[in-house]
């Protein structure tokens, strides 16, 4: 009975989302004041409707009830509770029903918290929401309908996949679907602001903090996911530029040149048009990268053919969302005057540089992310493209980002001078060199790589430090100024801790016996004992490290290596001491001989956890930019606001 | 069964080194290892999803691990050893894709890309500066930066 009132929630909010697709749209176009008015109870009808089918399928879940042929398939009775509510996105249609959940939450929260947005305005964007939430809907319910009967029901179910049964699928899949649904609604205000014509200082300041917001979660996501795979994968990697990470990773890129770009649309009412294209682009490579993911194609184009309803739907709904919102660009976007004017060296010639090299980074992963599909699919040949090469195309073009993330804010709008810029970066720039040559050299060896690192994060600390202190001379900075520097604060922290942990990382393959040492990085490590210790649904071996520094005992540390009941196939739970300079990671490899012997890999990570913590501080930056007052204060509906449709 | 013969074979090797305390490392020589983890980190393992050979545990990533070491004991380059792996698997193993006419637009796109971006850029701050010198536009221009300072201030 649940999971068809499930079924039937779904169906009407398909439904309702046609209604809130058209209706307000033809009323904004027409005047027509009570369609205009049904924009908002629909988006909010909606999100209860998937909400209500979102938790059905939960409770199916919850209840083991194997009849329903997801929860068969991705479930199992053994399964900890917490597991089997986050299993309801452990697969294909339970993940695209948390997609249609969040687009549908976006929806609402738009609907409730812009009510300082002329009506007209709202009604269009939340129109383009329901627009797409027309075409997810319709995906999910005529191809991957997650409340399937399975009949006669299963007496067991086949279990969630033993890497997802770790609570970092309760946290990351919604962070990373807030992050890149998110870009909905940046699309919805772009393609909105195209159907009225409206391109302006307004809309741009409109749907800044939203865009925002979405990026804030997408960094969240990505970050969780990375950490994720570092603890868990057993060898101690944070990014492996697989292509499912690309796809997330793509919409991010675009999404931060997004961020700029509104910066300059706000501020100096130029690059519309430019802004307008990255708001699609953004939305567009979510698409992209749910159709990755989902239809099968990265395992090979072969699991594409196998299924090809699903593959085929969201290329036609990509291919649908992208020529429509091409087109009205094509059609409306001319009719855009430029905005204001900017001399050669300013703050906005120096966004435009971040926002070329941004898309040129994006376009290159794009590539080496699409490449291997494309041959592959052309008859060409089977290739891989891995981290080699996206190390290569990637770093140089972040070299010169970096560089100029340090001297943008730096930089006044229209007309800068040069000059005074040089004067003002001086004591930056030598606290850089000096860092780039000493800090390598303090960590022990000298590299190109370690030293550009170093530069470019001390180099962006510094100059950060210095406009700060500059600003408070002249009174209180705003939130965004202060949600600027933070967020660029943790890019140079990011930086730096993937330089140190690349450039210094210390690891040993060794066999050790109950009893064997080994010395990595400093420390010591005994393993004492390794025992047999059941789960509730995996026998795990346990192994007692005991880490020690300088002869003195620190801690135990118990890596695991599990064997779940379900799949038998074996996951390594290593033992992390985290610390402010660097974790430690013992994790247990295979049983060695008769002996008691195991092979054990330890790693001395320096720095790591700086990776993650600079994604939290951008997050964090993001966040305060996002609660500026002046994205709360209502927007004068006067001569700035229709400017842009006269120009 | 394959891979039980080597572990045992190892197993017997380190048989020795076992009554020692300090843990005998999984290669005999550091120098070795510290090649073969780079070799391996350019090579994909064939069994698992967008792995490494060098971060994979599958079976046959221990194995290809197990004989790269062999061929740098024989004296082998990384190029020979990398040569003699596409020979075997194809192109597919490789990370890093060959250059050859059908990587010329993997591996140039991202220089095109970039030359693309700088010179759009350079046309259109070029048209920018020129448009900025035409004075009707100019005044339409500073009527419209008036009303959103005006706009701007709380």
């Amino acid at each position: 009975m649940i999971p068809e009132l499930g079924h039937f929630a779904l169906i009407l909010a398909f439904v309702v989302s046609i209604a809130q697709g058209v209706l307000p749209l033809v009323g904004a176009r027409q005047g027509q004041a009570q369609w205009i008015a049904l924009a908002r109870p629909a988006a909010q009808t909606q999100f209860l409707l998937v909400a209500v089918a979102f938790g059905c399928l939960a409770q199916s879940f919850l209840g083991n009830d194997f009849s329903v042929s997801y929860v068969a398939q991705h479930s199992n009775t053994q399964l900890p509770s917490l597991y089997r509510f986050s299993a309801v996105w452990g697969g294909h249609e339970g993940s695209l029903l948390l997609w249609v959940l969040m687009l549908a939450g976006w929806g609402a929260a738009v609907s409730l918290a812009s009510r300082r947005l002329p009506e007209v305005m709202v009604a269009r964007v939340l129109a383009v929401l329901g627009l797409v939430g027309i075409g997810l809907l319709a995906f999910v319910l005529f191809t991957s309908n997650p409340f399937d009967r399975l009949l006669p029901a299963a007496a067991e179910g086949r279990d969630l996949n033993p890497l997802l049964q770790d609570p970092g699928l309760v946290f990351h899949p919604p962070m990373l679907y807030m992050g890149y649904v998110g870009f909905s609604v940046a699309f919805a205000f772009a393609i909105a602001a195209l159907i009225s014509g409206r391109l302006d200082a307004a809309w741009a300041r409109w749907s800044r903090p939203w865009t925002t917001a979405a990026w804030v979660f997408l960094t969240l996501g990505i970050a969780l996911g990375s950490w994720w795979a570092y603890y868990e994968l057993g060898w101690g990697g944070w990014w492996f530029w697989d292509p499912v990470e690309n796809a997330s990773f793509l919409p991010w890129l675009v999404g931060t040149a997004l961020i700029h770009s509104l910066a300059v649309t706000e501020k100096r009412g130029a690059f519309k048009n430019w802004t307008v294209l990255l708001a699609i682009a953004a939305f567009s490579l979510s698409l992209l990268g749910t159709f990755l993911v989902r239809s099968g194609v990265l395992t090979s184009v072969h699991a594409f053919a196998s299924d090809p309803r699903r593959g085929v739907f969201i290329l036609v709904l990509l291919a649908v969302v992208v020529g429509t919102s091409l087109t009205l660009f094509a059609w409306r976007a001319p009719k855009v005057g430029a905005g204001g004017n900017f001399g050669l060296v300013s703050r906005e010639t120096l966004l435009l540089m971040n926002n070329v090299l941004l898309v040129v980074a994006t376009g290159s992963v794009l590539l080496g992310t699409i490449y291997p599909l494309l041959i592959d699919a052309l008859g060409m040949g089977k290739l891989s493209v891995g981290p080699p090469y996206f190390n290569a195309v990637f770093v140089p073009v972040m070299v010169p980002l970096l560089l100029l993330m340090a001297i943008g804010p730096m930089a006044r709008w229209k007309h800068a001078d040069p000059k005074a810029i040089a004067r003002r970066l001086r004591v930056s720039l030598a606290l850089a060199v000096i860092a780039g040559i000493g800090l390598p050299l303090l960590m022990g060896a000298w590299t190109p790589l370690t030293a550009i690192s170093s530069l470019l994060a001390v180099w962006i600390v510094a100059s950060g430090v210095f406009q700060i202190i500059e600003r408070m001379k002249t009174g209180k900075p705003s939130a965004a100024f202060w949600g600027m520097h933070i967020a660029h604060f943790g890019i140079a922290v990011f930086v730096f801790g993937v330089a140190m942990v690349g450039g210094y990382q210390e690891e040993k393959d060794v066999r050790m016996e109950p009893g064997d040492t080994v010395q990595v990085g400093g420390y010591g490590f005994r393993l004492l004992t390794v025992k047999d210790a059941p789960g509730p649904n995996y026998r795990a071996a346990v192994g007692s490290v005991e880490l020690s520094k300088n002869g003195r005992v620190l801690k135990t540390m118990y890596p695991e290596k599990r064997s779940y009941f379900s799949s038998q196939m074996p996951m390594t739970e290593a033992a992390i001491d985290a610390g402010f300079t660097r974790d430690v990671y013992v994790s247990l490899g295979e049983p060695l001989g008769n002996k008691g012997a195991w092979s054990v890999r330890v790693y001395y990570k320096p720095f790591v956890d700086w990776i993650w913590g600079g994604c939290l501080l951008m997050a964090l930056g993001g966040l305060i930019a996002m609660l500026d007052r002046r994205y709360r204060l209502r927007v004068k509906v006067g001569a700035g606001v229709t400017a842009g449709v006269a120009a | 069964m394959k891979l039980r013969s080597i572990l045992l074979c190892c197993a017997l090797m380190f048989a020795g080194a076992a009554t020692a305390k300090e843990a005998a490392p999984m290669a005999t020589d550091v120098a070795v290892e510290k090649r073969m983890v780079a070799i391996s980190e350019e090579l994909r393992c064939l069994v698992c999803q967008n792995e490494s050979l060098a971060g994979s545990h599958a079976e046959l990533a221990l194995d290809l691990r197990r004989e790269i070491r062999t061929m740098i004991g024989e004296g082998k380059s990384d190029q020979e050893i990398l040569d003699f792996m596409v020979a075997r698997y194809g192109d597919f193993v490789r990370f890093r894709p060959p250059v050859k006419p059908t990587t010329w637009l993997l591996w140039g796109g991202p220089f095109l890309l970039l030359a693309g971006g700088i010179v759009a850029l350079i046309v259109f701050l070029r048209r920018r500066v020129r448009e900025e010198a035409a004075p009707r536009l100019s005044d339409e221009e500073h009527r419209r930066a008036a009303a959103l300072l005006d706009q701007s201030k709380p």
